[in-house]
């Protein structure tokens, strides 16, 4: 589904991925795990096409298409999702129309007809139960005095909404006590299936514990060093990222 | 004076001496000699002049003008239905160039709308005639007062509610530069409720310059919405007086909506509250393109104790468009207890747009709640990222967000239709961007 060969990629002049591979295929939920400044959000960032991000080579293949030519909106209607770190809050626009216009302009690309009201309103109840996302909210200003929690569960009910193939969940548990977190994860595993793939970047294995990666990857100074299976994780759990620093720059040396 | 040498002044003053012969009431005739009297001391005004210092008016009055009588006022080749809001129940009535068209709108016998020459003798419009209006230092209100030929007269009898909206569609039409001056007067008596909407329209080739002054009284707890649509071509020019008068818990809702369209915009909306408790809401939305300049001159003059008025303007402003947008609030020595707010917005979409904008509260009293504020900005890059992050297209994604901007204004339209009419045309006229 996604195949990233030797992304690079700089921000403001800063070179921050530094040649990156990675493969996920349909079904498959991988972690991405570092320490701070490792570059994790950065390549959420040049997948969802942020502008400020650019791309100084490689490639990015999604589903035989490059990824990298299409805008951030073609992206989202080709399949592919970014639950925000820190999601924005946009005064004035309703949640819920936000979400209509959004969904309705990902079925125009798809040659589908755009879903009438009724059916929306009922895909939209149907949703909010899946991830027990507050009916008050869905009709409020979007994510506008929303707490922490709530914005976080409004990504997951946007992804519920919008089905993609590929969701890419930023530090989604950021934030969250573990209530919010069980909930999160809960609606994350409900959505799960053999035909769509998740990139969870997490700083904490926490996550880890409810929603359970099939692959584990540590990214350091912008390249992948490590990739391993959930027990990976664990291990970084109990011995920190010094280690594997330390071999890295064994090798470098 | 500079502005003697404009062909269109001569022009004026000679029309002057046509209207003498009038049959019009001698308080009329009385007015007319005094609008000109300012008129001529005055001249029309250059930047010079402190209230129109970002806007220059003379290079649209270069030309040769019709004036007065040698305007058509009754051919017009506007499409009325494209200025009709889609399900709205409203008595429409129709003018060209100011002059009332026959109205076949079935109105009710407690509101009386006619053409103001035809009222020329009625008592209520002497009474109140030019009694609202500050032509004083007002060198268009002065014409206006001076040469006015057409326009309309409501009035509606105290205690009585009209129920539908009175929509009127005030058409400009002519192909040779015309100036034209309609006066308008709207007395709502004691109790009385009224929603009034007025379009400004204009046929696609129309080159019309309209200096247009509504004197607008509310009588004793009368009740008045009053939204105005300006839109336009590019040889439209409009200068529009507003002035109104409030007595004692009178409540005036104004809202002010200019689109694209003609180059030259500028409003003089001026709320004098003149008695007792009561409330003013002036709401205002503008948005500027191509080289149009909208400038919205408001003052608010609290004379009286325990009033209350909130004002709200935003603008939008593209291409290499001006906004002007300058809001007074007078709390005079008498007017203990008053309660003024006051905020100008303004989005910038392109790097030559421009916005002057200049809040101005004038305090005598000492013991009143008054606050001011203005910004200028452009639309945040993480938002419109965000929403195109989930398929949205970068120009739907704006239009979203200047419609949001918006939002504090249009979502004070009290009637549905009209306020889905008009978050259409915010969103037809939202200009596709150039990024950033």
């Amino acid at each position: 589904m996604l195949t990233i060969q030797n992304l690079q990629a700089q921000v403001e002049g800063k070179q921050i991925l530094k040649g990156l591979n990675l493969n996920v295929k349909p079904g498959e939920v991988h972690a991405i795990m570092g320490p701070n400044g490792s570059g994790k959000s950065s390549l959420a960032s040049v997948l969802a096409g942020r502008e400020s991000y650019e791309v100084t080579g490689g490639s990015v293949d999604f589903d035989g298409k490059d990824l990298l030519e299409l805008s951030p909106e073609d992206r989202a209607r080709e399949g592919v999702f970014l639950a925000f770190q820190y999601p924005i809050e946009i005064p004035g626009v309703s949640n819920i129309n936000f979400l209509k216009t959004a969904l309705n302009e990902i079925r125009t690309y798809k040659g589908l007809d755009p879903l009438d009201a009724k059916s929306f309103l009922k895909l939209s109840k149907e949703k909010q139960k899946l991830v027990e996302f507050d009916a008050k909210l869905v009709n409020r200003s979007l994510n506008e005095g929303f707490s922490g929690g709530e914005k976080k569960r409004n990504e997951i009910f946007q992804l519920a909404m919008l089905e993609p193939k590929l969701s890419i969940l930023d530090e989604t548990d950021s934030g969250l006590d573990i209530d919010a977190l069980r909930v999160v994860a809960k609606g994350v595993n409900t959505l799960r299936s053999k035909d769509n793939a998740f990139i969870l970047i997490t700083h904490y294995q926490r996550l880890l514990d409810y929603i359970v990666p099939d692959f584990v990857h540590v990214l350091y100074d912008g390249r992948i060093i490590k990739s391993g299976t959930k027990e990976l994780a664990l291990e970084l759990e109990e011995k920190g990222y010094d280690w594997l620093k330390e071999s890295v720059h064994e090798q470098t040396v | 004076m500079a502005q003697v040498t404009l062909p269109i002044y001569n022009e004026l003053l000679n029309d002057f001496s046509k209207l003498e012969n009038l049959p019009e009431h001698a308080h009329i005739k009385e007015k007319r000699k005094e609008g000109l009297e300012i008129f001529k001391t005055l001249g029309f005004p250059t930047r010079k002049n402190e209230e129109w210092k970002y806007t220059s008016v003379t290079p649209f009055l270069q030309d040769n003008f019709r004036t007065n009588g040698s305007i058509p006022v009754s051919y017009h080749k506007f499409d009325v239905k494209s200025a009709t809001i889609p399900g709205l129940d409203a008595y429409t009535i129709l003018t060209v160039n100011g002059k009332l068209q026959p109205v076949s709108a079935d109105l009710p016998s407690t509101i009386k709308i006619q053409g103001i020459a035809d009222a020329a003798q009625d008592a209520s419009l002497m009474k109140y005639f030019g009694t609202t209006a500050r032509i004083q230092n007002a060198p268009f209100a002065a014409l206006n007062t001076a040469l006015f030929t057409n326009g309309f007269f409501i009035e509606v009898d105290a205690n009585a509610v009209i129920e539908k909206p009175l929509h009127i569609i005030h058409v400009f039409t002519g192909e040779e530069n015309s100036f034209v001056q309609p006066r308008n007067l709207i007395v709502v008596h004691k109790s009385a409720e009224l929603t009034l909407i007025e379009s400004i329209e204009a046929d696609a080739s129309s080159r019309v310059f309209v200096n247009s002054l509504v004197e607008v009284v509310l009588k004793e707890n009368a009740n008045m919405d009053h939204y105005i649509l300006q839109e336009g071509e590019r040889d439209v020019k409009l200068v529009q007086q507003n002035d109104v008068s409030q007595h004692k818990h009178s409540v005036y809702s104004n809202y002010t909506f200019s689109f694209p369209g003609a180059s030259l915009i500028r409003n003089n909306l001026q709320i004098s509250l003149d008695d007792e408790r009561t409330e003013t809401h002036l709401y205002g939305l503008y948005l500027g393109a191509a080289e149009q300049l909208i400038d919205n001159h408001s003052m608010v003059d609290h004379r009286k104790p325990n009033c209350e008025s909130n004002e709200i303007y935003k603008g939008v402003l593209t291409g290499k468009s001006t906004g002007v947008f300058n809001g007074k609030v007078f709390v005079q020595q008498d007017a203990q207890k008053t309660n003024a707010f006051q905020q100008n917005n303004n989005l910038l979409l392109s790097e030559e747009a421009t916005i002057n904008s200049k809040p101005q509260l004038e305090i005598f009293a000492d013991d009143v709640k008054c606050s001011h504020g203005s910004t200028i900005g452009q639309l945040n890059e993480d938002s419109i990222f965000y929403l195109q992050s989930r398929g949205i297209s970068r120009d739907a994604a704006c239009a979203l967000l200047v419609n949001a901007f918006a939002f504090d204004v249009t979502d004070k339209i009290k009637i549905p239709e009209l306020e889905h009419f008009i978050n259409e045309k915010i969103a037809a006229n939202i200009p596709t961007t150039n990024n950033g």
